[in-house]
């Protein structure tokens, strides 16, 4: 088959040239990640707030880059910003494009697992004389770790196949690259499955990874 | 007569683990049977057998000397379906230790979907009858409630009037009050007893030995997989013979 | 940014019917992978839950494949390499919005798969036991009670689906299918007004996805309050 001739002789090749795009990807996804947690955890905070003009500003936020996608949110920041005078590079739009998105993705997880702990520690905790900070610190917070460890883990490989659509703010990872090689090889059967399987690659075992975290969160509880 | 139920040498084995080691008995019409013993001593799944949710490892198991469960196949028994043993169950009523009431719909419709979809019978008799069953066992204000609704004394109640509603020849009850709340056992055994006053052929695994005792003809104490002893319950419950009987109806009372 | 209102007033009037119309286009493509997925997820999960242990592997080994792929090269694998591997088939009928509703609707297929795979197992195993044993075939117990049951369980899952797929439709942008993304992108460039084209038609998303937002999350609370 025409296929497996051209899969034989350039496939090689191609994987080569495409994994040229991997420390971009890879990066971007790490980064974008870290910007999340951070900031994510700051809006749960104010969500969590017990006043109302704190409250406010976080739900909209969340809202808000949830119910819009996220490349409206690259094109705002990349092709957007310059018009008050700030020109975000390609890798800074991708960034802090995704951070923000996936800040308001993970401040419902962080609020959920906080939530998820049971009343009756704040309660103990606070009976035994702690500060709700300490009690926040050492007991809460601890526990809360460990129930959402899995959906950060799921949420991370969201992430890294969000890093598929940087190409279009201009970044030069993996399918940015892909669109190359066919541009100049006609290939793009080859070119595109081969980009697939490298994606896979890093997603399949993660996914796994996660489904593992997920049983030994259920047999904890 | 034949007798209503007939089991001959059920075994079940779960892997490598051996549940029922060999059970032989004869249920008579109108017959009464009560069985207990302790936790694992395979009660619940004889009682699961008889209507075939556990498929047997090997025995038999007859109702009105009709074979059940299984069909001879190329000169061996096969057992059948769960498509094939439908029509079979019908005759069979099967009240579960967690009701298993169906939450999307009202008590009403609980009693009445059976006779309706498997039956055949048109809407009006079946909530004719539905009605009928639910106000026999107390419970003809709460049709239209769903069993959110419902305490778990009610809900059993419901379950009962769901099995009644298909007119079943054999009552099976499966320990019918050990997920209940104290107070609220009563109610449903003032049910089983209405029922069983009424001559229906009922076999009850249960906790409740002084209630085995008011109501059954026959009492049969199970432990390890196979039946220890069995006979009218003043002399098992009272003048117990083997010895693992007397060790649990005495732990039973010192509870 | 202080400008924008001003740039509103002065475009909307032109802007604003031309997006509606594409946003139109979005729901359609919505509309249509959303079917396409549906169908595919119940076949899947059928295959899922069948004791054929053949059936169950290939549906596994889509459904992990499909979901570990990001959805744009999905896209440009369905679009792009058909035509390219079999030529001398006439793909003229193959337009960027069939390629769309094709790949957004396979990518579903997979994550609905799993969602009603685990809105069948969440039901409890006596109600499938309490509907056989009065009597109930196989078949009429899944018609009458098991599945109006694992179809409440399944709504807000799948509704949470949906609110993702409409934003996924942006997306079909990237291989060249003419939707609200795309029309934003034109006329943002040709006006100059990227900033404020593109908070717009930010809105107009959140316009479409908001409602469907609001109805998944009643369903979700009338969900723990009507459980037995």
């Amino acid at each position: 088959m025409y296929f497996l001739n051209v899969l034989e002789a350039k496939g090689w090749y191609f994987l080569t040239t495409l994994l040229g795009g991997w420390p971009e990807t890879a990066g971007v996804a790490a980064a974008s990640l870290v910007f999340a947690l951070i900031v994510g955890l700051f809006i749960a905070l104010l969500r969590l707030s017990r006043w109302r003009l704190l409250r406010f500003p976080a739900v909209a936020y969340v809202e808000f880059f949830r119910g819009t996608p996220a490349l409206v949110q690259l094109f705002v920041i990349y092709f957007g910003l310059p018009d008050t005078g700030f020109q975000p590079s390609p890798l800074q739009a991708a960034i802090v494009g995704l951070g923000l998105n996936g800040a308001a993705y993970l401040s419902e997880i962080y609020r959920a697992g906080i939530e998820s702990i049971h009343r009756g520690q704040l309660e103990a905790s606070l009976s035994l004389g702690m500060t709700p900070a300490s009690a926040m610190r050492y007991i809460i917070l601890p526990q809360a770790i460990r129930t959402m460890l899995p959906p950060i883990t799921n949420f991370a490989i969201v992430l890294l196949k969000d890093t598929a659509i940087i190409f279009a703010v201009g970044v030069v990872e993996i399918m940015a690259l892909a669109r190359n090689l066919v541009t100049e090889t006609l290939q793009s059967a080859v070119v595109y499955l081969i980009a697939g399987a490298i994606y896979l690659c890093m997603t399949i075992p993660m996914a796994r990874f996660a489904a593992r975290l997920e049983r030994a969160k259920r047999a904890w509880q | 007569m034949a007798p209503l139920l007939r089991i001959v040498d059920l075994h079940k084995r779960f892997g490598a683990l051996e549940v029922l080691s060999g059970i032989s008995i004869d249920v008579a019409r109108g017959e009464k049977v009560s069985i207990i013993g302790p936790s694992g001593s395979g009660k619940t799944t004889l009682l699961r057998c008889i209507n075939y949710l556990e498929k047997p490892s090997a025995g038999h198991i007859y109702i009105d000397g009709k074979l059940i469960g299984e069909a001879e196949r190329n000169g061996g028994y096969v057992h059948l379906s769960d498509r094939e043993l439908a029509k079979e169950r019908q005759e069979i009523g099967f009240v579960f230790q967690r009701f298993n009431l169906f939450p999307h719909l009202t008590a009403l419709d609980n009693v009445t979907i059976a006779p309706r979809k498997v039956l055949g019978l048109p809407r009006e008799e079946a909530e004719a009858r539905g009605r009928e069953m639910l106000t026999k066992v107390g419970l003809g204000h709460k049709i239209g409630e769903y069993p959110e609704r419902l305490s778990g004394g009610q809900q059993q109640r419901v379950a009962i009037a769901r099995v009644l509603a298909m007119q079943p020849k054999l009552m099976l009850f499966d320990e019918a009050t050990s997920a209940l709340d104290p107070e609220l056992i009563g109610e449903v055994l003032r049910v089983m007893r209405q029922l069983a006053e009424e001559g229906r052929t009922m076999v009850i695994v249960t906790h409740e030995i002084q209630f085995a005792g008011e109501v059954s003809d026959r009492v049969v104490f199970m432990d390890g997989g196979k039946i220890v002893e069995q006979g009218p319950p003043r002399e098992v419950l009272l003048k117990p013979q083997q010895p693992r009987t007397r060790e649990f109806l005495k732990h039973i009372q010192d509870r | 940014m202080l400008q924008l209102p001003q740039i509103y007033a002065e475009n909307i009037r032109r802007w604003l019917p031309e997006l509606l119309h594409f946003a139109l286009t979005t729901l359609l493509i919505a509309a249509l992978s959303f079917v396409v997925a549906v169908f595919i997820g119940l076949v899947l999960a059928l295959m899922r839950t069948s004791r054929s242990p053949v059936s169950g592997g290939v549906a596994a080994g889509y459904i992990e494949v499909c979901r570990g792929l990001p959805i744009v090269v999905l896209l440009y694998i369905v679009y792009f390499a058909p035509p390219q591997l079999l030529p001398d088939i006439g793909w003229k009928w193959f337009t960027t919005l069939a390629g769309a509703v094709l790949g957004l609707g396979i990518h579903g297929g997979a994550i609905l798969a799993e969602v009603f795979r685990s809105g069948i197992e969440a039901l409890h195993k006596g109600q499938r036991e309490a509907a056989l044993s009065l009597g109930m075939t196989p078949a009429k117990a899944t018609a009458y009670i098991i599945l109006p049951q694992a179809a409440r369980i399944v709504l807000p899952p799948v509704g949470n689906y949906a609110i993702g797929l409409l934003k996924d439709t942006s997306l079909c942008s990237l291989i060249g299918a003419n939707e609200l993304m795309n029309d934003a992108k034109s006329i943002a460039f040709a006006d100059y007004q990227p900033m404020a084209v593109f908070v717009l038609v930010a809105g107009i998303y959140f316009a479409m996805s908001y409602p469907l937002s609001l109805c998944v999350r009643y369903m979700e609370a009338r969900m723990r309050h009507g459980r037995s």
